[in-house]
């Protein structure tokens, strides 16, 4: 299909959209999906059916719209009225209102300020097109940033587009995506590979799930896009084997692209081709780290390997590789939509653009938002997640999963970017934020996370393998009662032993979530070790007898 | 192509499945996950038959089939049970109590996560992470994806399995 039918089949689409008097969407994602939106779905459809209205209201699977927590939703356009919590036996009543006021019970105000504080980009379709027709994403503008690129760009002006808006990799480390291209883009070869990293290992994160789910095609399009401007003419995509929807959608998405020719040879009729393939992962979160991904996607065990040389210079089967994270390839059509300059308005002065964060844990709104980066903790903890729930206070946000940290209650003003993060001891990461109350107790948070570590080890470099599982006995010992405070002496000394020798990031970052614990909340582990209580009553421990050496009070350890 | 004479196990048309995977992919060593991903599809799990028959497949040692099967937490190397049931236990489950969910349910069945009743019925699994963390805790019966569970409730789904049976 060459450009002039592309656009023409946009503008079809559009009409026929146009010729509904209403549209309606459900969301179908994982969240609302086990609320069982697919029956709401079907009830609707079977309303629409029995009145005859199928010529003027359409029933739509769309995307998800954020607010996990109050689900199902749904959208009904061109009212653009949001419905929550809604059962099959609304239906009646909802296809009723269409004509007239919405069903009040069910409506979810639109100045609920979990939707009015948020800025989307990566997220910009809120929801609102149904990810398995192309036809739904070609008539909002999708694939016109393939189209710009491979017929009026050169993929020298792309790169320029790129590294102008300032994109750093939304993976964790912030690595600028222009520079990792340009990298890629100078390497000599016959071969290089795309590869989009979608293999969302990191517990509490759920955002690129979210986006392969609701906009595969908006992926796609930012990988055709990178192949284009790097030069590469085959592509994968390594997905968790534990997201079926989204490697269903995927699926469904490249035989679509393929139709279109927007993916295979001579893209939009130019020279330019470029094919993309399915990898699935099996359950390895060290997969995430990019060699191991690398390791995988060659079929063997995903264990990393010393860097440098790095994937851009020899990845894939020795060839270079681009290889970002999902959220980072989004990010690409808007920049070449609008121009880097677009993007690069919106954050702070490094950290350009915005993050989506999978908002959990004890907080009222959850869900997927997205904001400017340098938006305060504070704004998304209480101004869109609306706060703790059960009048209980605030204790600390961990980002960044096992890789992270724990920031206390008072950097709550702090903005959200990734050096300010890293000042305070946690990582951006992809996207994770989870909120805890006074009801968590911090040294069992950190021995949660180092069992992480310890599970997930991948055994190639001792440090990692060795001082995890040790870190993790000790950790235990402390929340048993059972630790001295030369114990706690140890671990600290193998904190810095195990991030300073480790060979990759799982190991180098292993002991994060330890250390920002230590750093803000020392005195909870002094009162497991010398008083021998869990100050939040999560851990079980067993009173010595009282004839035992009196010990030291917490207080006095700590002046 | 020459690689398809490797016999096939047995006569069981599944195989034929697997061996689509393997031709697709040019029979090249870099298919073995994606085939081990067909036989556990399959097959439900992956016995040494079929860790034999891909290796021979792909000339790949058995060695590095054995250690790619046991690498990934994915693949199962023992049959499951007929029903199955994963909790969640990722950062925001577990903020929000998925390790009394676990125990209630370990409690219930009288097996361990990992483990299958004797009688074959009801598989307990656990989880990094569902990425269902806006419903946590969160689990997996049978497929279906339930959230916001209470041990009770957790118990009560799967009871009625057990129960079912007898």
């Amino acid at each position: 299909m060459n450009v002039e039918e592309l656009h023409q089949l946009a503008e079809q689409e559009r009409k026929a959209q146009a010729a509904f008097k209403n549209r309606i969407f459900v969301c179908s994602g994982t969240a609302c999906l086990s609320a069982h939106s697919d029956q709401v779905k079907e009830a609707l459809e079977a309303e629409v059916k029995k009145r005859g209205l199928e010529k003027t209201c359409a029933i739509t699977g769309g995307g998800c719209r954020g607010l996990c927590a109050a689900g199902p939703l749904i959208t009904v356009e061109p009212q653009d009225v949001l419905y929550q919590n809604v059962q099959p036996s609304d239906a009646a009543d909802i296809i009723d209102s269409l004509d007239g006021e919405p069903v009040e019970r069910l409506v979810c105000p639109p100045d609920h300020p979990f939707f009015t504080r948020q800025h989307k980009v990566v997220l910009e379709h809120e929801g609102k097109l149904d990810s398995e027709r192309i036809e739904d994403y070609l008539a909002v503008g999708g694939y016109s940033a393939v189209i710009k690129a491979v017929t009026e760009m050169t993929p020298q002006q792309v790169l320029d587009e790129v590294l102008r808006s300032g994109l750093r990799g939304r993976g964790g480390a912030g690595y600028p995506t222009g520079l990792k291209w340009s990298t890629v883009a100078k390497a000599q070869g016959p071969h290089k590979y795309v590869v989009v990293n979608g293999d969302e290992g990191d517990p509490g994160a759920f955002m690129d799930r979210s986006v392969m789910e609701d906009y595969p095609h908006r992926v796609l399009e930012g990988m055709i896009i990178a192949a284009y401007a790097v030069g590469a003419d085959k592509g994968f995509l390594y997905v968790r084997a534990e997201y079926p929807l989204a490697i269903k959608r995927l699926q469904l998405a490249i035989r679509q692209a393929q139709r279109l020719n927007l993916l295979g040879p001579n893209i939009c009729g130019t020279p330019f081709s470029f094919t993309v393939q399915i990898r699935l992962g099996a359950g390895a979160f060290v997969c995430g780290e990019e060699t191991a991904l690398i390791a995988s996607i060659e079929g063997g065990r995903g264990q990393p390997r010393p860097r440098p040389p790095y994937p851009a210079e020899s990845g894939l089967w020795g060839k270079p590789t681009l290889i970002s994270n999902v959220e980072t390839f989004a990010n690409i059509a808007p920049i070449i939509r609008n121009g880097g300059d677009w993007l690069a308005k919106i954050g702070t002065e490094k950290s350009k653009g915005t993050k989506v964060f999978a908002l959990s844990g004890q907080v009222v709104n959850t869900g997927l938002i997205e904001v400017p980066m340098g938006t305060t903790l504070r704004e998304i903890v209480y101004g869109i997640g609306g706060g703790i729930p059960n009048g209980k206070k605030l204790k600390a946000i961990q980002t960044g999963g096992p890789s992270g940290g724990c920031i206390p209650a008072q950097f709550i003003d702090m903005p959200v970017d990734y050096e300010s993060l890293r000042e305070v001891g946690s990582f951006m990461g992809s996207g994770g934020m989870i909120v805890m109350d006074e009801t968590s107790c911090m040294v069992d948070v950190a021995k949660f996370f180092m069992e992480f570590c310890m599970t997930e080890s991948c055994g190639k470099c001792v440090p990692c393998r060795v001082g995890t599982a040790h870190m993790y006995d000790i950790l235990t010992k402390i929340t048993r009662g059972e630790a001295t405070l030369k114990d706690l002496e140890l671990l600290e000394e193998l904190c810095e032993l195990v991030s300073n020798t480790s060979l990759c990031g799982l190991g180098q970052a292993a002991p994060n979530p330890v250390i920002s614990t230590l750093r803000y909340f020392r005195d909870e582990y002094l009162a497991h070790i010398v008083d021998k209580t869990c100050p939040a009553g999560v851990c079980k421990i067993h009173k010595p007898a009282v004839d035992e050496t009196p010990s030291l009070h917490a207080s006095e350890v700590l002046s | 192509m020459q690689r398809d004479r490797v016999a096939l196990p047995s006569d069981d048309k599944r195989w034929r499945i697997v061996q689509g995977t393997m031709r697709r992919h040019g029979y090249e060593p870099d298919a073995l996950i994606e085939t081990l991903h067909t036989v556990q599809e399959a097959f439900g799990y992956l016995d040494e038959v079929a860790l034999r028959y891909v290796a021979a497949s792909l000339q790949i040692p058995l060695s590095r089939v054995f250690g790619v099967a046991t690498f990934y937490n994915y693949f199962m190397l023992k049959p499951q049970g007929e029903h199955s049931c994963v909790v969640c236990l990722g950062t925001a489950c577990y903020i929000k109590g998925a390790a009394g969910v676990l125990e209630a349910l370990e409690g219930a069945t009288g097996i361990k996560a990992g483990q299958t009743t004797p009688d074959k019925k009801v598989s307990l699994l656990s989880a990094r992470c569902l990425g269902a963390c806006g419903l946590a805790p969160a689990a997996i019966f049978d497929g279906e994806v339930a959230g916001m569970l209470s041990p009770e409730a957790a118990v009560r789904r799967v009871s009625e399995w057990i129960d079912d049976e007898r």
